[in-house]
């Protein structure tokens, strides 16, 4: 018998991989959670059916998400992630030696528990000092912030679930107010490619360049996720994406990436026409 | 068949219907949905047919002898009275069957100005004579609240020929009079009581809850279980209890009832029913934690006051439903309208309404905490992006009326169109109001005062979505004479 999981991208759209065992299996009080050894993408992690992190590519998310508003202000000091309860968002701030405090709101506690246990691999710096970990509702968290942050980053799961509040103007308007005068709002902002999800990326960028000066998406190749095609959201009280880059300074802390570079930041910014029409609509 | 709660006698039937796969030659002609395939695909294919007319096996509404029956039986012994009735015109139906039961032509019948629309409607159609109580005012918040009862006491030593009272239990608001206590002075004087709970089927199924009509003796009850009882928009519910003749109650129903009562508005009542008879305490348990949990996040934002049982003053305030989620603006500079439309039109929330002064929120057991933590969110957003000063808003949603006639010789009497900024000093031949909360602003037979000519510039300038007049705009207003 040969074990298969299945992605349903859209209606009309699958995307499956072999399985080889299901290693962990878990109803939360907010969804499904599984977790399975893949012989293509490694360990992987689904929450309601849906997959949110493989071990083979998660390196691509969780740089792109990261490095790009830090190369942009290296002067970060207080961060706050929104989900991300696999912890690799965390981990890739854990390499920044100026970062004073992380904290992660994640509204799933399982999922922080069994990341621990199973994914060491993206959770293993959630015991770094600096990280403080609140299972909280990600909206209720962030009303009672005012100029606290530097940047915000928003490493949900889709808007069709828990995080679809995290999708609302709502939140970015919250957002806003809980960073401080220079600060950095990225999200995870789902991909523009099939017809069911350009609808949650469009109003997503509407409702985020409402309450920010500066906003604007960029891209990144994700292999295992819908479509592939993937973008974040870079907005910002202050700093603009590409002209307030430090590639230099950014350069000399050596980090070690292997998707992030300075180049690909700037690359990553410019857009094919379909995106942009899609944004302007 | 014994019956007993775990049945739902009339929706059973009807299922049976749809599958014994009847050639049908009766109306409705869409015949299960076949006739324009448009249909099932846009309601979907159940749905269509199950949407058939009275047959045998499914009763009559008017006259019912069999399932209907049986589901009304039910329905009674869930909600502890005697006689219950499905009502397939709304609430208002079920109002206007109260008015209609309990007077005649030129008979009084006591109730509180703050009346929903379809009790001054159903006196113009019967021709009774309101006698109007001032429900009590919450002078910070500027809404009505219940009638006091020492104010029942003197109108019912004033016109001790009046044949009933009516109650809101509670207003939209959330807010009851002592019940208990009008019930008693009515009988005392042989007056029925007939309670507009629209907004209160709740009260039937949590102890934590304020009293419901049945269970405080009143005579009649009109309940509409598709507000918060979960079943189809437009079914309700009429309760009553002896000496009220059912019988006669059923012919009064018949005078206005449609003879094709939808299938699937009572057959939703059924089930409703049966929900609320088994899980109704737990449901409405989860909706008042999460009022609670709303009132609390709220208040703790500023500007903004959610109120609750601290307004009970053990009179006109006698108790508060702590499922509605009743929140005044006007602190913030904003009117309750206002931050209604900034919650629709920018940020993606429909709320059930606001006012001047307030707005109000239907919490339900099908919320979720999310939706919860976005409304709480989003009224936070809407204080730091618009709040301003209040001075300058308007401050009262009540207005005492001044009675000139009664609202059927207004409605009928020789009326002319007159600006509605020139009205004031004449007599209303209209209904003004804000729809929601369809309480009449200004009512037929009702002098037309500077502060009633004021409210209704005001809601009609801060958007309040305005009914009654025959000019769709709100320029122009019918006066008697
Ligand atoms: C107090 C009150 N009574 C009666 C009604 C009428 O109910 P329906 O809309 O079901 O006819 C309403 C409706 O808003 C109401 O608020």
């Amino acid at each position: 018998m040969e074990l298969w999981y299945t992605d349903q991208h859209t209606d009309d759209v699958r995307f499956s991989m072999k399985a080889s065992v299901q290693v962990a299996s878990k109803k939360s009080a907010v969804q499904q959670i599984d977790i399975l050894d893949t012989p293509a993408y490694g360990r992987v992690l689904v929450l309601d059916g849906g997959l949110m992190t493989t071990e083979k590519d998660e390196f691509i998310y969780h740089e792109m998400i990261t490095h790009v508003p830090m190369a942009v202000n290296p002067n970060v000091k207080n961060v706050l992630v929104i989900g991300g309860g696999d912890g690799g968002t965390v981990r890739e701030l854990t390499k920044y030696r100026s970062i004073e405090s992380i904290d992660l709101v994640e509204v799933d506690k399982d999922v922080v528990l069994l990341a621990k246990k199973y994914l060491p691999f993206t959770s293993a710096k959630l015991k770094d000092k600096r990280v403080s970990v609140w299972f909280e509702e990600g909206l209720r968290y962030v009303r009672g912030k005012k100029a606290e942050y530097d940047l915000i980053i928003v490493d949900s799961s889709d808007p069709y679930g828990p995080a679809e509040g995290l999708f609302t103007r709502e939140f970015y308007g919250t957002c806003f107010k809980a960073l401080r005068d220079d600060g950095i709002l990225i999200n995870q902002h789902e991909s523009p490619f099939y017809y069911v999800h350009q609808r949650s990326v469009r109003d997503a960028h509407k409702h985020i360049a409402v309450e920010f000066p500066v906003s604007t998406v960029y891209q990144c190749h994700i292999p295992s996720y819908p479509s592939g095609h993937w973008l974040f959201g870079f907005a910002s009280k202050k700093y603009h994406p590409i002209e307030d880059l430090d590639a230099t300074r950014w350069n000399k802390l050596g980090i070690r990436t292997r998707y992030y570079n300075t180049d690909l930041h700037r690359g990553a910014f410019a857009l094919p026409n379909y995106v942009k029409d899609l944004l302007n609509k | 068949m014994t019956l007993n709660q775990s049945a739902v006698p009339l929706a059973d039937a009807l299922d049976a219907q749809r599958i014994n796969r009847l050639a049908h030659f009766d109306v409705p002609a869409h015949k299960g949905g076949r006739m324009n395939a448009e249909l099932p695909e846009y309601f979907g294919k159940r749905c269509m047919e199950l949407d058939v007319n009275s047959m045998k096996p499914l009763d009559n509404l008017g006259h019912p002898v069999g399932v209907i029956r049986d589901a009304q039986a039910l329905a009674a012994e869930a909600f502890g009275a005697d006689n219950a009735f499905f009502m397939v015109n709304g609430t208002t139906s079920a109002v206007q069957t109260m008015i209609w039961t309990a007077t005649g032509r030129g008979d009084k019948i006591i109730l509180p100005r703050n009346v929903h629309r379809s009790a001054i409607n159903a006196l113009v159609v019967n021709g009774a004579i309101p006698i109007y109580i001032n429900p009590g005012r919450d002078k910070r918040l500027g809404i009505p609240l219940g009638m006091s009862v020492a104010d029942v006491k003197k109108a019912i030593s004033e016109h001790p020929d009046a044949k009933a009272i009516l109650v809101n239990n509670p207003t939209y608001y959330g807010i009851c009079s002592n019940l208990r206590a009008i019930v008693r002075l009515a009988h005392q004087a042989g007056m029925l009581v007939l309670a507009d709970e629209a907004h209160g089927t709740h009260f039937y199924f949590h102890d934590e809850l304020p009293v419901s009509a049945m269970s405080a003796g009143a005579d009649m009850a009109a309940a509409s279980i598709h507000k918060t009882g979960g079943s189809l928009t437009q079914s309700s519910i009429l309760l009553t209890r002896k000496p009220v003749n059912p019988d006669y109650v059923r012919q009064v129903i018949t005078l206005t009832q449609s003879t094709s009562a939808s299938y699937l508005l009572l057959s939703s009542l059924d089930i409703a029913r049966r929900n609320l008879y088994f899980k109704g305490r737990a449901i409405y348990q989860k909706t008042m934690e999460f009022a609670d949990y709303a009132r609390e996040e709220i208040n703790a934002l500023g500007g903004y006051y959610a109120f609750g049982t601290e307004l009970i003053d053990g009179d006109a305030a006698f108790a508060f439903d702590r499922t509605k989620l009743s929140v005044h603006t006007r602190d913030i500079g904003l009117a309750g309208i206002e931050v209604y439309d900034h919650l629709r039109d920018d940020y993606g929330i429909q709320i059930e309404f606001g006012d001047i002064g307030n707005l109000l929120a239907i919490l339900s057991a099908g919320d979720r905490m999310m939706d919860v933590e976005r409304l709480i969110s989003a009224l936070a957003e809407i204080k730091r992006l618009h709040e301003r000063s209040a001075a300058g808003l308007f401050d009262h949603e009540y207005i005492d009326p001044s009675i000139a006639m009664t609202p059927q010789d207004a409605f009928y009497a020789k009326k002319r169109r007159v600006p509605m900024k020139e009205s004031v000093g004449l007599v209303a031949g209209e209904f003004v109001m804000s729809y929601p909360p369809g309480i009449p602003i200004v009512a037929p037979g009702e002098r037309i005062t500077p502060d009633v000519l004021e409210h209704i510039l005001f809601a009609k300038d801060r958007g309040c979505f305005m009914t009654g007049t025959e000019d769709m705009n709100l320029d122009y207003l019918q006066v008697v004479g």
